[in-house]
């Protein structure tokens, strides 16, 4: 008599909670979403528009600008983010492992800090720090006798952007930090010591041993960012207001989306062409997990030791 | 007990319970100033409740940023207070149009108001209006009457004087001469262009010219707001471009700075800061002798939940909301939120004294963004503000400012096409 595998409930039973409130408070939300950029108003009635509110969104002049203009602001926010805070973070990791370096841990502490504290902490001290009037930077760079570089940094269109990106980065360099520093500290001595063996060591070793072995790491401290970047809204609204001074220069889309979903100061909000940027936003982030999944995770190569 | 005994006690207790009523009938008010709350229970309250017996009022106030929301949630749950706190313009029509407001264009206490005190809570065309207006905030300069006399400065009536006085306080160099920063943006439209802006067009003849479409964003007259506070940047502080509002505040409460674009909203909190006589000067005119033009911005109103089951009594309490002793109890409580009453109101805070007192030698207006223009997108209002920074900062001419605002407007405004 063949045995019939019983059928495992248990496992149903468990993740229903789960599934039910992630269904309840996440997927519903977002097809909620979807739905609603395929809607407008016309008079008092919803009506179904299609694809008529994306067609405003990239092809009305003024809309186009205006998401372009934070699309090219996220853009730089990332790159910012990549070209700083990535290496910064892996430059420190490498160092805390260093095993002649001392009081690493509380370097470490140190680092991480600022990622415990809240966005609007952060946003408010920094604006304080850089205020030409009360801040101490002025003060601080005149102490070293360069007050000639000091500027109104976040009230410049030019610099506004660059300056919260790296307060960003000033915040959020420990993660980086703490990721890659487990994956140096996962690499088997075996390994350095067959590297020192065939005589590999210093910033050689670094480069050829451990860096090719804390990519995956890398990558997905990569994707980490990018999505953390493109969902950024928090840091942006506390330092310049959901305007997004001076001048645009610091919009990103989920500011651009809190704008027009909600509305601000005198202007309705628009849930309609809100869920129309959001739908965008979603797209954006989704494309750009899929290349990071697609083209680069399956091309990693992973050690097993 | 028995079926009968059970009918007359069912029947004593409802006639009991309906007599109660009728002797008394409680109101709430629905409202966004959560600061004012002690002034409504130990003033404005107890003095209504001795002149109506049998009304008591409750005010319930919610805080500023969630207020809108709420409201509507309550409105459209039943559950909301018989009286509304009313925002101006667009955010109070839409519940009108919605029939959550009453149509209040009939109440008694309404003939206290001129056309522009209503005009914040009327209908476009202002045959009807749904809330009874209860105060409004006015614009011009606030000085430090120390750092004038020190430096032997009059208080201007021109702008070639307003530009002397600016530029014999920045040679003197003790103090800033303009206390304001671009980086709020808001500022810069609020009390740059709004402020000095009425005298150029005019007031009411050109807000309403440009409702109208008569009037155009590019014509000389909007235009020249901007070309005069494009000359402000001189007289503003080091790094103004990263100056917030509060900064603004502390630079003239601490006397560091001797002239603030203001508002009338900060004379409570100014009182309270700073160490030296205020005074007050409206937006200086182009030429000796020109008439002024103030604005003199409706920001306050109150309504009826339309429904509210106490209607009579709260027709009652509004109706006493216009009159003069309400008017005069509101403005003392709180200086710089005026009444906006035809009837005289005295003050007992100079400086708003001084600020209301232009009403007698200036037409007031309101700002020129606030009604219809700002509905679409761009709006107009958000719009100003960054058009305003920009043209302060020197980053945008005051024609390029001009244009780009009007080409916005004309996107989805009819009459302006």
């Amino acid at each position: 008599m063949i045995r019939r595998r019983p059928v495992r409930w248990h496992i149903a039973v468990f993740l229903a909670p789960a599934v039910a409130v992630y269904t309840a408070i996440m997927i519903i939300p977002l097809f909620a979403t979807l739905n609603l950029s395929l809607y407008n108003v016309a008079g008092d009635n919803r009506v179904f528009v299609g694809l008529a509110n994306f067609a405003t969104l990239f092809g009305d002049a003024r809309w186009s600008a205006s998401f372009w203009n934070a699309l090219g602001n996220n853009a730089w926010f990332f790159l910012v983010h990549m070209l700083v805070q990535n290496p910064i973070g892996v430059l420190l990791a490498a160092l805390l492992s260093s095993p002649r370096l001392r009081m690493a841990a509380f370097y470490r502490t140190a680092i991480f800090i600022p990622t415990i504290l809240s966005f609007v902490i952060v946003g408010f001290v920094w604006k304080l720090i850089l205020s030409p009037i009360w801040g101490i930077a002025p003060g601080m760079l005149d102490f070293v006798g360069l007050k000639g570089l000091f500027a109104p940094w976040l009230g410049k269109e030019a610099y506004a952007l660059t300056t919260l990106a790296l307060v960003s980065v000033w915040q959020f360099v420990g993660i980086p930090m703490m990721l890659i520093y487990a994956a140096l500290l996962s690499i088997p001595d075996e390994v350095l010591e067959a590297a020192e063996m065939d005589g590999i060591t210093g910033a050689s070793q670094f480069w050829k041993i451990r860096l090719p072995l804390i990519l995956p790491s890398i990558g997905i401290i990569s994707i980490l960012t990018f999505v953390g970047n493109f969902n950024a809204f928090d840091l942006i609204y506390v330092a310049q207001g959901a305007l997004a001074g001076p001048n645009y220069a610091t919009d990103i889309l989920g500011t651009f989306l809190y704008r027009t979903f909600f509305g601000f100061q005198l202007q309705l909000g628009d849930p309609h062409m809100g869920a129309t940027i959001a739908t965008a936003m979603f797209g954006i982030i989704l494309v750009g997990v899929c290349i990071y999944l697609f083209g680069i995770q399956t091309r990693l190569r992973r050690y097993q030791f | 007990m028995t079926a009968k005994t059970f009918r007359i006690a069912l029947l004593t207790s409802t006639l009991l319970a309906g007599a109660a009523a009728a002797q008394d009938v409680t109101l709430t008010i629905e409202s966004w100033r959560n600061d004012d709350l002690t002034i409504w229970q130990d003033k404005i309250i107890p003095a209504f409740e001795s002149a109506n017996p049998g009304i008591k009022v409750v005010f319930a106030p919610t805080a500023p940023a969630e207020y809108n929301a709420v409201l509507n949630s309550k409105l459209d749950a039943g559950s909301a207070g018989d009286i509304i706190t009313c925002r101006p313009f667009d955010a109070s029509l839409e519940l009108f149009n919605k029939g959550k407001l009453a149509d209040l264009t009939d109440l008694p206490g309404m003939a206290n108001f001129s056309p522009v005190a209503k005009s914040g809570w009327s209908t476009d065309d202002g045959a009807k209006t749904f809330c009874v207006p209860m105060a409004s905030v006015i614009h011009g300069y606030i000085y430090n009457k120390d750092a004038f006399t020190e430096l032997g400065i009059e208080v201007p009536k021109t702008e070639a004087e307003f530009f002397a006085a600016l530029d014999k306080i920045k040679a003197d160099g003790t103090y800033i001469p303009l206390a304001m920063g671009t980086n709020d943006q808001w500022e810069a439209a609020t009390m740059g262009y709004n402020n000095i802006g009425p005298n150029y067009w005019k007031g009411e003849e050109g807000r309403l010219a440009l409702i109208a479409g008569t009037q155009k964003l590019t014509d000389p007259q909007w235009v020249a707001p901007f070309a005069q506070m494009a000359k402000w940047k001189d007289y503003l502080g080091d790094g103004f471009e990263a100056q917030t509002y509060p900064d603004s505040q502390n630079l003239f409460t601490l006397g560091r700075a001797a002239v603030y674009p203001a508002g009338s909203w900060e004379i409570s909190g100014f009182r309270a800061q700073a160490g030296f006589e205020m005074g007050a000067f409206y937006p200086p005119v182009q030429a000796e002798g020109d008439e002024c033009y103030i604005s003199d911005h409706t920001d306050i109103g109150i309504g009826m939940n339309a429904a509210t089951p106490n209607a009579e009594a709260a027709k009652t309490f509004l109706n006493w909301v216009g009159s003069t002793e309400f008017a005069a109890l509101y403005a003392n409580a709180l200086p710089g939120f005026f009444p906006l009453s035809n009837e005289p109101v005295t003050l007992e805070d100079p400086l708003a004294q001084e600020f209301i007192g232009w009403r007698g030698t200036c037409q007031s207006s309101i700002r020129s963004t606030y009604q219809i223009l700002s509905r679409g997108t761009p709006n107009l209002e958000n719009e100003t503000w960054n058009a305003s920074a920009a043209v302060i900062k020197g980053t945008e001419t005051p024609e390029a400012a001009a244009a780009r605002l009007q080409s916005g407007l004309a996107s989805w405004y009819d009459p302006q096409k």
